[in-house]
């Protein structure tokens, strides 16, 4: 088992054409995800890396049966490529776009979720279940199957982690980056709430950072719904506040937002939190294998 | 990207929202002659990015266009949490009987836009909210909708106005304001204070601000020419023009890093190792190895550094690409501190010797990588 993405997923690429597209594209294929069409408005009836290509998400979704849909367009066109998905009957959306203007944002959540589809991200690399599938452009020689359910509001950093994980032999079940932005589609509570519920995750890793107040949140619902261990890090004990560091909801500001404050929450939600990347691994091994 | 007060009752006035008539001067006399033209006592504001400038002394009352000239001389050579003060507003002084206080905002949690109000304008509004969080009355607005005039008119009662006229003339400033965010993808508008003045009572904005998406500006090419580039040190202009992310930070350890959120772990590992990072910067996604050059050049021309950690986790980013744009920059800068480098994933064999043949001290992990960059900094010169 594993959350949102597995051998039933179909996967229709927007900007397929582009070279971020193409380019994951074929590491997604490589890796066994079943990549069903692509979508580059003008580009219908040719074929990339012979998965073909077509002009809207609806064609695509008729003609193949697609479920799910990965974003690589850019930035200044991803909101409307993320309406178009939400209207066009895929049950999963990824974007891995950085840089859509919040308040597009805005809208398009409220689009999404009047729809009923999921969202993961903007600004996110997506999720790999270790083995099965890969949705974005998580590098597949970081995972390997196992029971840690990981989330995360960074790329680099969770394969980070995954990395330390899986050089001790400990595997990942599903890893999902949820992204840096300010709004972003699903939350730690979407996952984690799965990861309660799937039988092959066994423990959970939270990754967070400063900016914003969703790991407080994720806290309160750990403390009320999750029973299986969870492990945390937060990225930015060092950051000065009112700079934005990096992602665009990583900032500090009118003192919401800082680490000291996630990871009070955390702990006292009964989260071990370490103190280093490598250090969420050594945790897991200690309590796994006593 | 922060707009100046000015800049942003420029913006206000354009959407109908009453401000001062000032105008902007860079010398002492150009303030003089905007005082005598305006005629009456004015206030003279230094026009900085930073909270907290009248504490600071950075705004004064001049009832004379003399005495407004002295007042400028003094304000416009101060630096105000170390930023130079290189503009003054001149404003006519108003008659203020009351401040209010009225501010659109990105509401995360509730993942909407929200629009505040408070009778105890004036003040810090992060110090209203945690101190009398009561004080203040808050809406959310339907992204499809828009600003209803039903939720302005909740803002007005619930600050208190009674005034038929007063009310009306609220309602129009918040669904002004309202309009200011949406239409210039801001991320704050903010009126502070809007100030009740004269016998009359009429409302006006006597400050403002505006904090603009940056993710948006690619569709306000206007916006984005009002940057001030004082609001950023030369290195973190280079590194905006070399499209790498940049914060300038104290200490003594130059960091380049892959991710944002890497990028904050590895500060944060230096600190735990009883070091100080010199800078946050992520070189992003399948950085090639010019930008990888960039990012070097604008760390080492930092004279706090004292030595570098280079972290690189590869995915899409390749490893010999960031080991080739290294060397390539030490080549052409030669710089005399030392540099820790781990280089972990896609092609990590190819960059270890490229960079071992350069002669780096390399580390297998993070902590490893931190810690030798702590012992090297720490070393004396």
């Amino acid at each position: 088992m594993s959350i949102l993405i597995d051998n039933n997923t179909r996967l229709v690429v927007q900007g397929i054409t582009g070279r971020e597209g193409q380019f994951h594209t074929e590491q997604m294929i490589n890796y066994g995800t079943n990549v069903v069409a692509g979508v580059t408005p003008g580009r219908g009836g040719q074929d990339v890396l012979g998965v073909p290509v077509f002009d809207t998400v609806a064609e695509a979704v008729r003609e193949t049966g697609a479920n799910t849909s990965v974003i690589f367009v850019p930035a200044p066109f991803a909101a409307d490529a993320i309406l178009e998905a939400a209207d066009s009957g895929v049950e999963f959306i990824v974007a891995i776009t950085e840089g859509i203007p919040v308040l597009d944002m805005v809208k398009v959540k409220k689009f999404v979720d009047e729809r009923g589809v999921l969202l993961l991200g903007p600004n996110c690399p997506g999720l790999i279940t270790p083995g099965v599938a890969k949705v974005g452009i998580i590098p597949g020689s970081i995972a390997t199957s196992g029971p840690v359910g990981m989330v995360s509001r960074s790329g680099t950093l969770t394969y980070e982690v995954a990395y330390e994980l899986t050089l001790r032999g400990i595997g990942q079940s599903t890893i999902v980056g949820i992204g840096g932005d300010p709004i972003p589609g699903m939350n730690f509570i979407d996952v984690l709430r799965r990861f309660q519920d799937d039988p092959q995750t066994e423990v959970i890793v939270l990754i967070g950072e400063i900016g914003g107040t969703d790991e407080e949140k994720a806290a309160e619902f750990i403390e009320e719904y999750v029973t299986k261990p969870v492990y945390g890090f937060i990225a930015g004990r060092t950051a000065p506040p009112g700079k934005r560091m990096g992602h665009a909801g990583a900032i500090i500001s009118g003192g919401e937002g800082t680490a000291e404050s996630k990871i009070a929450a955390l702990e006292a939600a009964g989260v071990k939190v370490a103190s280093h990347p490598a250090e969420v691994a050594e945790f897991i091994e200690r309590d796994l294998r006593g | 990207m922060k707009l100046h007060e000015y800049q942003s009752k420029q913006i206000f006035g354009r959407f109908g929202i009453p401000v001062p008539n000032g105008k902007v001067a860079d010398t002492p006399e150009a303030a003089r002659q905007i005082a005598q033209e305006l005629g009456g006592p004015v206030v003279v504001k230094a026009q900085v990015l930073v909270g907290g400038r009248g504490k600071a002394g950075g705004v004064k009352l001049a009832k004379t266009p003399d005495d407004a000239e002295a007042r400028a001389k003094e304000i416009l050579g101060m630096q105000i949490k170390s930023l130079p003060v290189k503009k003054v507003l001149i404003d006519p002084a108003a008659d203020i009987r009351e401040e209010l206080y009225l501010g659109v905002v990105l509401d995360r949690a509730a993942r909407r836009v929200a629009v505040m109000a408070s009778a105890a304008g004036g003040v810090d509004i992060e110090e209203v909210a945690a101190t009398t969080p009561e004080k203040i009355i808050t809406v959310r607005v339907d992204p499809l909708i828009g600003l209803a005039d039903y939720q302005a008119r909740q803002l007005a009662y619930g600050i208190g106005l009674k005034d038929k006229k007063q009310v009306g003339q609220f309602v129009k400033i918040v669904k002004a304001l309202y309009q200011v965010f949406i239409d210039t993808d801001a991320s704050l508008a903010e009126i502070n204070p809007l100030a009740i003045v004269g016998d009359e009572g009429t409302l006006m904005a006597l400050d403002g601000k505006i904090v603009l998406d940056d993710n948006a500006l690619f569709r306000h090419p206007d916006l984005a020419e009002m940057r001030d580039e004082s609001e950023e040190t030369p290195a973190e202009r280079e590194a905006r023009l070399n499209g790498l992310s940049y914060v300038d930070l104290d200490g003594t350890i130059g960091c380049l890093v892959n991710g944002a959120g890497l990028a904050m772990a590895t500060m944060d590992v230096i600190k735990l190792f009883g070091g100080e990072p010199a800078n946050f910067l992520d070189i992003g996604g399948g950085a090639r190895a010019e930008k990888v050059a960039a990012a070097l050049r604008i760390i080492l021309s930092d004279p706090k550094v004292r030595a570098v950690l280079v972290n690189i986790f590869g995915g899409i980013t390749r490893g010999d690409e960031v080991a080739r744009g290294i060397v390539q920059a030490i080549e052409e800068i030669k710089p005399n501190v030392p540099f820790v480098v781990r280089v972990v994933g896609t092609n990590a064999e190819e960059a270890r010797k490229i960079l071992e043949s350069a002669n780096m001290i390399t580390a297998e992990t993070l902590a490893e990588a931190a810690q030798k960059a702590v012992e090297v900094a720490n070393q004396p010169a």
